[in-house]
This record gives C-alpha cells, structure tokens and sequence, in this order.
C-alpha cells in the first residue's frame, strides 16, 4: 500500500511546489483534462492492489480464524470465561476450578476459549496472544489461542460496558506444564467454592475485583449462564444469520 | 405533573458539570443580551429565523455546525486532558462523567457539527451552482433545519439538566437498555437523533428533487459540477440510510419505554440487530458526510489551478461507486461479533474495493494540479493538507478491512485514529475549505488569508500530533474510552495528544479571529464582481452575496464549467432586453415554530412528562397542517424591483477590479488569467 | 411551490397530477425511504420471528379469518380511493368527497379492527413486551396502523379543502399525493399479510 501512500504524499508536495503560480518555467496547460492512458493507470493500479490484499485477506481470514482450532500434538486446555461488570471468570471444565481475573494455561499446549457474557456486551482480548472477540449474554463465541513460550499478558474487557471498564482487566500467564499443576493445585486449596449462591454474589457488579480462587463450581455454569438468557435455544436456529448466513456465534 | 424531572436534575454533583452547565447557560444568556441591546431581535426574525432563502438556511446551518463544533472541541480536550493525567489515578474526572464526554463528543462533532455543516454548504450553493432560485421544498428546508437546531439544542439542555448518555455515539445494548442505563442520557441521545434524523432526511429528499428538477436548462447530468454530483449521491444516501438510524433510535426507545425485547438480553432480544441496523446507516453515513467535501474538494482544486477538473467521468463513476458500495460494508464494524470467516472475509474485501475509487479521485486531483497554475490562497491549503494526510487514513482503513488486523485494533486507539484521520482532513478540512471558498459569495467580502492560513498550519499540526500517538498506542494495545489505566508506556503518547489538542485549539481560535478580523476589514476585502477566485461554475456568476432570486434571468449552460465557458466566450455579464417578475416563497414561522415545539416534544418524552409530549406532537401536527394547506405561498418581486437591484449590481461590476463589461467593446471577462481567454 | 400562484383551474383535464410534477417526485422519493424503514422492521421481524421466549407464537395469535377480512376492507378501500381520483379528474367535486368518506370508513373499520386484535393479544398476555417476536411483530404491524390512522387524517383533511376550495390546482395535487400514499400502504399490507400472517398460520 505504501507504493501508492508515498507516491501521493510526494506528488502532492511536489505538484503544488512545481506548479506554483508565481513559477514562470512551469508549463501551463489549462484545457488539458483528459487522458486515456493516465484513466486507466490511475484505475489499475488501485484495482491491483486491492486485488493483491484482497486475495491475502481471504486466505489470511480464514487460515487465522479464531474458531479454527490449533493443530498441536499437546492436549487442548479447554477453558470458559464469562464476563460480568467488571470483571472475568474463567472456568476449568477439565480441572473443574474457577478463577476471577486471572488466566493460567501451559505454554506450547493450545488454549480453547469459550466465552460469553453475564451482563453487557464486552470483548474479550489479550493483545500479545491473539485477536478479540465479543461476549455476549445468550451466545457463545469461542477463541483459539496458542502461546509458544512462557510469559505474562495483560488481559481484558475493550468493549466499552460502564464506569468500572477501565480496571475490567486480568493477568493472563503461560507458563510450562509443571508450574500449570502447581497452580491448579494451588487453586484447589482454596476454601472457596463457586456454587449458584456464591455465584449470585459474585455476579453483582465490583471494580477492580481482586483474584479469587475456587476449588470447584456448580456443574453446568457456563451453559446455565446461556440459558439464563436464552432459555429456549432459539437464538441458536435463528438469526440474522439466516438473513445472511452471519450466524456462527448463535450456531454453535 | 413533571414525569421524573426533579431538582435532583440539576448538575451540583460536580463541580466541573456545574462549570459546563453555567457556560451553557451564561453562553446562552449572553448571545440573548446582545441581541437585545442591539435591538435586533425584530430583524432576526423577520429576516433570519423564519427566512426560506436556501442561502440563509444554510448560513444559519453553518452557524450551528461552527457553535456546536466548540463544544464538541471542548469534550475532546478534556478527554485528553484526562488520559494525559490518569496514569494510576482518576485523573480530575470520574469515570461516569468521562463516559458521558465521550459520548456526547461524538454524538455532537457526528449529528451536529459535520451533518448541518453539510447541510449549509449543500444549501448554499447548490441551488446557486445549478442556476436556480430556490430548493424545490423551501418550507420542507426550514423545517429540516429546525429540527436539527431541535436536535442540537437536546444535547446542549443535557448538558444542564440531568446526565448525557454514557453508552458512546453509537449506544450498543445491552449497556444503553433501560436494564444497564436506567437514567435519561439514552433517552437524549436518542431523542437528539431521532428528531435531527428526520430533518437530514427531508434534506436528502429536498435535494434530490432541487437536482433532479431545478437545474438550469442544458445543464444535463454530466455536465453537473463535481459538488452537485456528490450532494446528489450523498443525498441518495441520506435518503436510503437514514431509515436505518430511525429504526435502530426508535426500536432503542421501544425497548426503555414500552419494555419491548428488540435488543435486550433476556427474552428472545437480539443486541447484534442493533450493531447492524446502526451501521447499515452508519458506515453509508460516512459516505454522507466526505462525499460532498470531496465536491468542495474538486472545485478549489481546478479554481486555485487554474484548470479543467481532470477526469471528470472517471469522477463521477468513482463518486457513485462510493455511493452504492458504502452500503456492502457494514458488518466489518463488528468483524469481531463471531461471525463465519466467509461473511468476514466478504465484507473485508468490499471494505476494501472502496479504496479503488477513492484512490482514483486523490489521482486525478493530482493531475489536476500537474501543470496548472496553483495559488495557495487558504483552501487551496486544506486541500493539500487533505490529500496528504488522507492517505495515511485510507491505509489504515485497509489495514483495519482484514479482518485478521481487525481482531487485534478492533476497539483500540488504533481505531479511533483511524477515523479521525478520516474524518478531520477528509471531512472538516472539505467543509472549512468550503468555508473558506465560499464565503465571498454569501457575505460579499473574502476573509482574512493569513489567519487562514495560520489556521490551516495549527489544525494539521496539531492533528498530526494529537493523532499519530493514537496509532502507536493502539499498536500496544491500548483502548478507547479509557477513563484512566495503569501502564506507564501509554502515558507520554497520551500527553504529545493532549498538546496536539490544544494546538487544534489554537488553530478553532485562528479561525474565530480570522471572521473578527475579517468583518472588521471587510471594505478592504470587497467583492463588487461576485467572482473573487476566477470561478469556473454558476454560483460565480451572480453577484456577492446573490440577489434573493439568485438569478434574474436563469442561465444556459451548454457546457461543464459554466461560466469559465461564458466568461471565454464573453458572455458571461450579458445584460438582458428586459426583466420579468420573479415569484418567490414568502417567509414562514412554521419552521421554527415546529423545531420549538419537537424539542419541547424530545425533552418531554427523555423526563416522561406524557401530557406535555401529546400537546406538543398536536401543536406539529397542527402547525404542518397549516403548512401543507397553504395555497397562495409565494409573492412577487415585479419585473421593474428586478431591474432596480440588477442595476446596482452592473454598478458594482463596473467598479470591481479585473472586469470589463461587455458594453466596453474589449470583451476579456476575468483577464488576469490570460491562459484560458482564446 | 411550483403551483403556489397559479389560481384555481377549472376541470381536471390539465391537473399536473403526473410524476412529473416537483411535488410528487419529492413525494415518490420520501415513499421510498419510508419503504426503507418498512423494510428494516421486515428484516426485525424475520430474525426475532422465532424468539418466543416461551410465548405463543404466530399459530397460537393470529387468526386468517380476521387477516383475511382487514385485507379486503383495505384492498377496497384501495379502490374506493381509486374511483376518488377518477372523480377528481373528471372534476367532479361531490363525487370525490363521496369516495373519500368511503375510502375513510372502509380505513377506520381496518385500523378498528387492527385495535381490537391488539388489545386481544395483550388481554390474552401476549403484548409487545412479551417476547422479541411479540415485540417486532407490534411494531412493524403497529407502524403500519400508525400509517393508515395518519391517512385517515389526511383523507379528513382533504375532504375539508375539496369542499372548501375546490378542486384547485393544489388540493388536486395533495390529493393525488395522499393516493400515493394510500395505495403504498396497501402494498406493505400485502407484504406484511404474506410474511407476517401466512407464515405465522401455517408453520407457527
């Protein structure tokens, strides 16, 4: 893109600079407005460009979609988030523990991400691991992500939702396989459990939530966080979608 | 009796809302005072706020973008004044303040500062630059832009009593559902929205028909002037799209007022039908506001050159290509909603095919200038800005158009330079060009250059540095709508924004300056022959400004730059065998009568105050009756008063530089420009 | 105002009642996006069609009989409206007040029967905040009720300026637009008999 950017940057300091009214040198030809060969060039270059980067935003779409799972010989660490104001919960089905604000996973393994929504629409983004996507009350988004090496994300909400935004974030580590089980280990010590009621509370809106572990949560949360808004599925066969096929969010 | 308006409305929560409430007010307070000491409300009435004169219209139209432009200005600066500060800290605002500065910001600079600066230059000269008296619905004209000062003047009201949205400019549900924002701020955006969403409509309509059915005789399609080509394929737009925000504002209000489930969470609402019914209008919207300055655009280019538009067909297609292709785009506002990589990499690609025909106008109004003859009288300048900085935009609206970017800058600062990269040069810098170009013709003397000029050097000075920072920001990941954060990184990219900002300011001062200076100097900066740049079009043709009939005798045109074709040919100034009467529309209060009592009708519906909204609708409904049974509308202007003023106005011909009229033998209309008499 | 000075004409030979006119093209236009916000709420309706939440749906509400009946008073009113402009070109005064009152009544018993199927609906706990699909179906049904009560205005309206001034030049042309007008609405009827109603009867 940057062929056609510094061309007309270029051009359009130096067309003004050379045709200067108070240049006499410069020729002057005030009825020419019209060429064929100029016409097209000025067409065709636009065209294939965009013909270029259209063609990788096909491929690049579809081989980066964030549904698409990652293909890796380690086991994928399948975990649910649920955003509430203003906070996130991650749930552990494998593990079957339960996290507030912060997201442990092992790197090198793919991490499988199933989001949704207890409140207002939020989006879900960890801008040095991967894209965002949204979360919203009665659907199910999903994100693939992958870190190679072990380190520390800054995670968070970037879908504006009310005055506790601004510290609606969490702490997203990769760290190697053991330190993964030490600290799942670590998070069922915890005295606590996430069961409805303590759901219930924890649900009402906080800022700037502190971490808090759970060594288990109310089997069928994720799903009965959906339902609580969509208790009849229909959401799943309907749609805008069937509009345009935009559906995928609803679907699954 | 008063809904739920209660004296907790008022702003003593705060002292900075305190502040912006007691400037709204004592502004207010003060513009009355001094109409009042000069005694001039008789005047204002008479002459102004009941006029149907297209060129009025769109004066007071520009008035209002230019005030509302302030306090949008002042929103942006103390966002950044903000995030400059609050590293680790609230900073001086809290966050539900912050939130309803963002929203009002850019619900204003949007519906009230860009759409009715459309609206005013659209008025003002349209009619002008197809050579006829009047817009085809004048009374329609006045109502529209009534309804958009209605609009306006809701948000201002919010301002002092009770709280502005804090959901954004455009509102997403759930948050703006009674459930999340359970205040009045939804209920004033939306009100602001609807009511001015139905005047932008009416102008659409207006001047679809003013160019489908006034224009001068010979003046075929493709011999319109580029500005009436894109106010036509933008009204075309405003038309199609603007539905779209009514829906989307009114299903919004359904469900706060009535409980409905269009967009709430539970019971079978659907949110992401709001995000599409809003930016089914809203991307199209964008196309609304820089089509026509891309018309300004055009004609300051080929005036200041010196020059025939190069490739005129070429922009003309690429023109309503933009038109139809802005409404296959929408969904790549919410790439990020889950949807199939097929739908996303659809969008994607159309997002980007719009690049072609816009890259092919920065083209040709380079070939425009190759080899003319450039003056860089100050919009001359605004558009160099432009189409320098435009660039840069439009990469990084490619960029944001693949989808796999969009995943990472979707929501971030990233985004939100990118459309002010748009918008500012593309859009602002058009309609201050415009400004600047067209302001001999509507008040009779040009302004001030050099502050122009210093103008121009603060606004892109300071757009580039309150913007650039943006980009690298989104790049680490930062946010829009933070109202403070915590990493240390963000924060001296923060503060060079914040000094953009005021640089910006510096450049609004500029231009305030510049209209003091220029009213004060306005006998030194006269223009007696109605044609101060060597204009090529119609409304050069009439005198400065234009008689209240614009033309005396509507013209031929048998080519595309008009009257550069008269001017060559010495035609231009021709003196007719005689004057016929002119029938033109009477003034009429309904307009603003109806614009009173919409807002009264919007206040009453945001603080539920029932009775009051029902007697209102009935006063509009009444008042249009009135309106639409009037038969006998017009008055004439004979043949003999024609004669009078077109007197005068070949008595200032005669005194005005550079013009020889025709009765002189020596027939070399606009001379200095020796390279196109043949 | 292009026939604002013009006095009244007599006959209706010459009326500039075609699409020529400046009024009516603007007319034309302002039907168009109005067909836009139609369309919009069609578009509501389909993707919230089967967000129920639990409530009826269209085979438990809506009744073919009762649909079946509205559609015939606003059909022929349709027509009614049609002999009126027959009449008005034709120039005959009486005749045109005669069709538009019948035009009205023929209306009223649509948007009373509209009325009455609303209220029924709430009565029976199905109102329009019920469900999403309650919801799109009040409003899209609604705004078209809405639409055909402001034509019952306009035709009163109407009827007044034919029998107090005549049929000028002016009136013919409010005239010919209020026809515009109501044989649009007649049309988004039938769109909404067959996307609301059949389907809604036959596959619930």
């Amino acid at each position: 893109m940057l062929i056609v950017v510094v061309p007309v940057i270029v051009m359009t300091l130096w067309f003004a600079w050379r045709f200067r009214a108070s240049n006499d040198n410069a020729i002057y030809t005030p009825e020419w407005s019209y060429s064929a060969k100029l016409d097209a060039v000025i067409w065709a270059i636009p065209v294939m460009i965009v013909a270029g980067v259209g063609y990788h935003a096909w491929v690049f779409t579809h081989s980066l979609d964030p549904y698409k799972p990652i293909p890796s010989p380690e086991k994928t660490l399948e975990v649910r988030a649920i955003a509430q104001d203003w906070k996130w919960l991650f749930l552990y089905p494998q593990q079957n523990i339960a996290v507030v604000n912060e997201l442990v996973f092992p790197a090198g393994a793919p991490l499988r991400i199933e989001i949704t929504s207890d409140t207002v629409m939020n989006s879900f983004f960890i801008p040095g691991l991967g894209g965002q996507i949204y979360a919203m009350a009665g659907m199910r988004t999903e994100l693939n992500l992958l870190s190679y090496e072990p380190g520390e994300f800054l995670g968070r909400n970037v879908q504006y939702s009310g005055a506790g935004f601004s510290d609606q974030l969490f702490k997203a580590r990769a760290v190697n396989r053991e330190d993964f089980d030490a600290w799942v280990e670590k998070v069922r010590t915890s005295p606590d459990a996430l069961d409805l009621a303590t759901y219930e509370q924890l649900v009402k809106p906080s800022e700037a939530h502190p971490v808090t572990y759970y060594a288990s949560y109310a089997p069928g949360l994720f799903a009965a966080t959906i339902s609580k808004y969509n208790p009849f599925g229909t959401l799943a066969a309907n749609s805008v979608c069937r509009v345009a096929d935009l559906d995928r969010s609803y679907a699954r | 009796m008063l809904g739920r308006l209660t004296i907790d409305a008022l702003p003593f929560y705060s002292w900075v809302a305190m502040g912006g409430a007691a400037v709204t007010v004592l502004g207010a307070l003060a513009v009355m005072a001094v109409i009042t000491w000069l005694g001039a409300w008789r005047y204002l009435w008479r002459e102004w706020l009941t006029s149907v004169d297209h060129k009025r219209i769109g004066i007071m139209y520009i008035v209002l973008a230019l005030v509302m432009l302030l306090r949008g200005f002042v929103d942006a600066i103390m966002m950044r004044a903000q995030q400059a500060v609050a590293l680790n800290s609230q900073g001086y605002l809290p966050a539900d303040h912050f939130d309803q500065i963002f929203s009002s910001h850019g619900t204003i600079m949007i519906f009230f500062v860009a759409m009715p600066f459309m609206s005013g230059l659209m008025n003002l000269i349209i009619p002008l630059q197809i050579g006829a008296r009047d817009v085809s619905f004048p009374y329609m004209n006045s109502l529209s832009l009534w309804l958009n000062a209605a609009g306006a003047a809701l948000v201002l009201v919010s301002l002092v009593i009770g709280k502005f949205s804090t959901a954004g400019w455009s509102a997403y549900p759930p948050y703006s559902g009674i459930e999340y924002s359970p205040g009045v701020g939804v209920d004033y955006w939306s009100f602001a929205v609807l009511i001015s969403g139905v005047g932008s409509t009416m102008t659409g309509i207006n001047f679809i028909a003013t160019i489908f059915k006034k224009r001068a005789p010979g003046m075929t399609l493709m011999r319109m002037p580029l500005f009436t080509w894109t106010v036509l394929t933008s009204s075309v737009l405003v038309v199609f799209a603007f539905p779209a925000l009514t829906v989307s504002a009114a299903l919004l209000e359904m469900d706060r007022m009535l409980g409905m489930h269009f967009f709430t969470n539970a019971d079978g609402g659907n949110m992401m039908m709001f995000a599409n019914l809003f930016w089914i209008w809203g991307h199209p919207e964008v196309y609304i506001l820089i089509l026509p300055a891309f018309g300004v655009f055009s004609h300051v280019v080929t005036t200041f050159s010196g020059k025939r538009l190069f490739g005129y067909t070429s922009l003309v297609y690429a023109t309503t290509a933009i038109g139809i292709l802005s409404f296959i785009v929408w969904l790549h506002h919410f790439f990020t909603m889950g949807s199939s990589a097929n739908v996303n990499a659809f969008f994607g690609i159309m997002t980007m095919i719009i690049a072609v025909p816009t890259g092919v106008k920065v083209f040709d109004w380079l070939f425009t200038m190759y080899r003319g003859r450039i003056e860089f009288h100050s919009p001359m300048l605004w558009t160099l800005g432009f189409m320098a900085t435009f660039v840069i935009g439009g990469m990084s609206g490619v960029l944001l158009a693949l989808p796999p970017v969009d995943y990472l800058m979707h929501n971030t600062t990233f985004l939100v330079a990118h459309f002010h990269n748009m918008i500012i040069p593309g859009v602002l810098f058009g309609y201050l060009a415009g400004y600047q170009f067209w302001f001999p013709k509507a008040f009779g003397f040009r302004l001030n250059e050099q502050w122009g000029k210093r103008s121009f050097w603060c606004w892109i000075i300071g757009f580039y540095l309150a913007f650039m920072p943006l980009y690298v920001l989104g790049l680490l990941g930062m946010p829009r709508r933070m109202e403070h954060y915590t990493i240390a990184e963000w924060q001296p990219h923060l503060i060079v924004a914040a000094v953009g900002a005021c640089v910006i300011l510096l450049g609004i001062l500029c231009l305030a300056v510049q209209l003091i200076v220029s009213i004060r100097q306005r006998d030194q900066a006269r223009d007696l022959s109605g044609d101060p740049w060597l204009g090529r079009t119609l409304e050069w043709s009439t005198s400065s400004p234009p008689p209240v009939y614009n033309f005396a005798i509507i013209p031929r045109v048998d080519e595309r730059d008009a009257f550069q074709e008269m001017k060559e040919n010495g035609i231009a100034y021709e003196r007719p065998d005689k004057y016929e009467d002119i029938y033109l529309p009477k003034n009429s209060p309904v307009g603003i009568i109806v614009g009173g009592f919409a807002f009264m009708f919007g206040f009453a519906m945001v603080w539920h105050i029932w009775w009051l909204a029902i007697a209102c609708a009935l006063v509009i409904v009444m008042a249009l009756m009135v309106l639409s049974s009037e038969d006998d509308n017009e008055y004439c202007l004979t043949a003999k008063e024609v004669e009078q003023i077109e007197n005068a106005r070949y008595r200032d011909l005669a005194k005005a530089p550079r013009i020889i009229l025709p009765e002189s033998e020596e027939i070399v209309p606009g001379a200095p420009i020796q390279g196109t008499v043949r | 105002m292009n026939a604002g000075h013009s006095t009244a004409s007599e006959g209706g030979a010459s009326l500039p009642i075609d699409g020529r006119d400046e009024k009516a093209f603007g007319f034309w236009v302002y039907l168009m996006s109005d067909a836009i916000i139609f369309a919009l709420l069609f578009a509501t309706y389909i993707v919230l069609v089967e967000n129920t939440a639990g409530g009826p749906g269209g085979k438990e509400l809506f009744s073919l009989s009762r649909v079946f009946t509205e559609t015939m008073l606003l059909l022929a009113s349709s027509a009614t409206f049609g002999m009126a402009t027959v009449a008005m070109v034709s120039g005959d005064r009486s005749g045109v007040v005669r069709w538009l009152l019948v035009t009205f009544i023929l209306g009223a018993a649509f948007v009373a029967m509209e009325l009455n199927e609303f209220a029924g609906m709430i009565a029976a706990g199905a109102g329009p905040d019920r469900s999403g699909f309650l919801s799109a179906f009040f409003v899209l049904v609604g705004t078209h009720g809405l639409h055909v009560s402001a034509g019952l205005i306009g035709i009163v309206f109407m009827c007044v300026q034919v029998v107090t001034k005549g049929l000028t030049v002016p009136v013919a042309s409010r005239l010919y637009r209020l026809g515009l007008f109501w044989h649009f609405l007649d049309i988004v009827w039938i769109a909404i008999f067959s996307v609301v109603y059949l389907p809604g009867v036959l596959d619930g």
